[in-house]
């Protein structure tokens, strides 16, 4: 009983996965896009596909920032690096995504000095402790984590902090979505919403969602009954031949996001032509660089960056994971030569990785919630 | 990283703006509020956290379901390291422990 006594309401979630089957028309297959690699690691903790019929299948998508950064940008970091006056900082997730030569942390193992940073602002404050050398910042995130990175580069410099810059690998939501949909491979009934980026930057970008390409999309949170709720709300939408956007987790995302966090983005950054995503190529308008006005704190303007690209292993189908055309055990080097503690890709690092998630949750085995659900 | 961490706010910076003392666990760290420069923010209120800054301003009750969550999506140690990490402060000597049990009401010793 362990997994559904752990659920608040076991019994909402029982009448919520009944209300769901009812929904669902048998005669359809249907396939949901979870966007956010939050929601993917819950579904497979949580055991949810247990919970729903077979005609409902769940496609991961692109929302795991450490899976989507290709392999090269890790190199072009690392570039950065290997000055000796440098301090290379970054998120801990970051530490372990292998580059062409090896992970930052076997990098940090050979002698350059590249440190594991919480928060961009330690970043910054490890300028200020250390004058005498230059601090980079790794920055990697998705709309979620772009703020922060804009409000540190506004503090560094407000505060004429002149030994600090930033990576910037920042990422943004929409366009990956929209080259999804328009990728030939893909078929999506509709989309469950990430919950975190939707605090940032709202319900209103994902409208033309809706609008041009007729799915539903439903931004949901991260409980087991938020995920469910988000499904039955998609499936009504269907039922009534309608596509819309709702938003399940009124309770943190407001339906216009988080201005002051959306002003500071707009400050420091603006969008770059293209970028190229693992596994998807290269997406016009899908990530951030720093104006032109912070230059002098951004890296790729301070350092000669090589611009490397590097193709991933070839046996390694990281891309067709990406997309959700391959499921994580699908691939050939799944749970053999790619385990999350040998990562060959980024899918199998990040907790949000979906390799990562179906070894950690599916490949282990564990006891499917459906039986116990039966009990409650 | 894209852990919401729920943290209740104790103080106010006095020296900088935009700055406040949160508690985790019973793990006090300062985080940046300077995301959330249009909410009405006070002590005692809940936030949730993000690489530490303040994303949202939530309520008490969210912030318990939110705690339970990452608990139950095995992600206390995660949360921990990443509150214990901030400021640069390293390891606190006291180990924070992320559960519902202990997380909003009780007072650190």
């Amino acid at each position: 009983m362990k997994f559904v006594d752990e659920f608040r309401d076991p019994a909402v979630i029982s009448k919520t996965a009944d209300e769901i089957r009812r929904l669902a028309d048998p005669a359809r297959h249907y396939r949901f896009m979870e966007v956010c690699g939050g929601h993917t690691h819950a579904i497979y903790r949580f055991g949810l596909k247990d919970l729903l019929p077979e005609n409902i299948e769940l496609v991961h998508g692109p929302g795991c920032p450490v899976c989507v950064l290709p392999m090269g940008r890790i190199d072009d970091g690392l570039s950065i690096a290997q000055d000796s006056n440098t301090i290379f900082t970054a998120f801990g997730d970051m530490m372990r995504v292998p580059g062409r030569h090896g992970s930052p942390l076997q990098h940090k193992a050979r002698g350059m000095d590249i440190r594991i940073v919480y928060s961009p602002s330690d970043a910054l404050k490890l300028a200020r402790k250390n004058p005498g050398r230059h601090v980079v910042f790794f920055a990697i995130g998705f709309e979620t984590t772009a703020p922060s990175t804009a409000l540190t580069l506004m503090r560094a410099k407000a505060a004429g902090v002149r030994n600090f810059s930033v990576f910037c690998n920042h990422v943004t939501i929409i366009p990956a979505i929209r080259a999804i949909l328009d990728s030939p491979d893909m078929r999506i009934d509709a989309f469950i919403g990430p919950g975190h980026v939707s605090t940032v930057i709202g319900c209103r970008p994902y409208e033309w969602i809706a609008r041009n390409e007729h799915k539903p999309i439903v931004v949901s949170g991260f409980e087991p009954l938020d995920i469910l709720q988000s499904i039955v709300m998609i499936l009504e939408q269907l039922h009534r031949g309608e596509a819309k956007v709702e938003n399940q987790y009124k309770r943190v995302v407001p339906w216009e996001g988080n201005r002051a966090a959306l002003k500071a983005m707009a400050e420091t950054f603006d969008l770059r032509h293209y970028f190229e995503w693992r596994g998807m190529g290269f997406i016009s308008q899908s990530a951030l660089r720093i104006r032109d006005s912070y230059a002098e704190w951004d890296a790729e303007a301070r350092f000669s960056i090589p611009g490397v690209r590097v193709t991933d292993p070839k046996a390694a189908q990281c891309g067709e994971v990406l997309k959700g055309v391959l499921k994580p055990s699908q691939c050939k080097l799944f749970g053999r030569e790619c385990t999350p503690e040998n990562p060959i890709g980024a899918l199998m690092v990040s907790s949000e990785g979906s390799c990562a998630a179906y070894y950690n949750y599916e490949h282990r085995k564990r006891q499917p919630l459906t039986q116990l659900s039966v009990a409650v | 990283m894209c852990l919401a961490i729920p943290a209740k706010i104790v103080e106010f910076s006095t020296g900088e703006s935009s700055r406040a003392l949160v508690e985790v666990a019973g793990v006090r760290r300062h985080v940046d509020t300077g995301l959330l420069t249009e909410e009405c923010l006070a002590t005692g209120d809940w936030v949730l956290v993000h690489v530490g800054f303040a994303m949202s301003k939530i309520s008490e009750e969210q912030a318990l379901d939110q705690i339970r969550t990452l608990t139950m999506l095995g992600e206390q140690d995660a949360v921990m390291e990443e509150v214990e990490g901030y400021g640069l402060e390293g390891p606190a000597s006291a180990q924070g422990v992320l559960s519902p049990l202990c997380a909003p009401e009780k007072t650190p010793q």
